[in-house]
């Protein structure tokens, strides 16, 4: 069983669990999902600055770190007990480009060559996560919500502007990894 | 009267997106909150146990070089629609008791400009908010970065809100 469960989850046992948490949260106390929401509480809380963006209960939302904060744990508890030994299995055209850029060790699922603190302190690093991260925070802002919120909870609630949003994230991440990303890492 | 104000002045700010606004009138105790952060550590389990936070295979679906994304938000989405369409046809309630409610979502130009600068830091970073937690729980501390710059984001989006198109 265990065994099992070490394995990488094939995408029809993992897809139909994560729309699960649609009803879980709907459920247990009438939430949405929906993780960005999160940063603008952090926001909120730590730094409102008199924004009125900022201004409102964040204890209302306390739920919503709970989660947070239980991915984070799922997360440790995924790599300490239930993690696969073997190196990721990536698409071979993948593998031939990323060794364009040198990036070649798959033992990792965040890939060490890139998310580590020498290359932070790099042109390429800083745009990689300081500018990624700052893209994925100001544009789910923007867009009124993430993944989650838009590509699962929207879609569920066969909500268009979900769609108009999730197509646009797509649009997006394709000319970001097929236009841009060759420039920035190579 | 003063503080009824208050209070819609609060629901307004945070009906401006996504937000959950539909809020609870029973009065929990704090740890009630643990039952969100169980199904926060299931979250994470499966999105470690299925990839969902590989850098790798987020650029592999940008370059539709795997079907796994797809069909993890793909069979994810059906079940989504399956389960919100039993609960407003049963009517189902909450476990305790209280209606399920569900804001539409309003169209803005947002989710286009927002849309596309978010997919671009998607296919950059190869993480949604969502795996951004998870992956530093996985030990990848440096991400950390990537989370602090997202929330530093957020703050200027709400910073220069006004003065971007909607």
């Amino acid at each position: 069983m265990i065994d099992f469960i070490k394995q990488p989850w094939p995408w029809y046992i993992a897809g139909p669990l994560v729309g699960l948490i649609v009803p879980a949260l709907l459920l247990l106390g009438n939430k949405h999902f929906g993780i960005s929401a999160n940063f603008r509480h952090i926001c909120a809380a730590c730094f409102p600055a008199d924004i009125k963006f900022f201004k409102y209960d964040y204890r209302k939302e306390l739920w919503n770190l709970f989660f947070v904060v239980g991915a984070f744990g799922g997360g440790v508890i995924a790599s300490l007990w239930l993690t696969n030994p073997d190196p990721m299995v990536v698409n071979p055209a993948l593998v031939n480009e990323l060794a364009g850029y040198g990036i070649n060790d798959y033992s990792n699922m965040v890939p060490t060559q890139l998310y580590n603190w020498e290359y932070l302190f790099s042109a390429k690093g800083l745009i990689l996560m300081v500018g990624g991260g700052f893209l994925v925070g100001f544009g789910s802002r923007y867009a009124g919500g993430c993944t989650s919120g838009h590509a699962i909870m929207g879609l569920s609630m066969l909500q268009w502007p979900s769609l108009v949003a999730t197509v646009c994230f797509m649009v997006g991440g394709f000319l970001m990894a097929n236009v841009l990303l060759p420039f920035i890492l190579g | 009267m003063n503080n009824s104000t208050l209070q819609n002045t609060d629901f307004e700010v945070r009906t401006q997106d996504t937000m959950c606004v539909n809020e609870s009138h029973l009065q929990h105790k704090g740890y009630h909150n643990i039952k969100y952060l169980i199904v926060g550590i299931l979250f994470g389990i499966i999105f470690v146990k299925a990839e969902i936070i590989s850098w790798f295979r987020i650029q592999e679906m940008f370059r539709l070089q795997s079907f796994h994304m797809y069909g993890i938000i793909g069979s994810a989405v059906v079940v989504g629609i399956i389960s919100v369409w039993l609960i407003k046809k049963f009517n189902i309630k909450t476990i305790y008791g209280e209606p399920i409610t569900f804001t539409p979502k309003k169209f803005n130009k947002g989710q286009i400009y927002g849309g596309l600068l978010f997919g671009l830091g998607w296919g950059l970073t190869g993480a949604c908010p969502g795996p951004l937690f998870v992956q530093i729980g996985t030990g990848a501390i440096v991400v950390a970065v990537v989370l602090f710059s997202a929330i530093a984001g957020t703050w200027v989006y709400g910073k220069v809100r006004d003065q971007l198109p909607h």
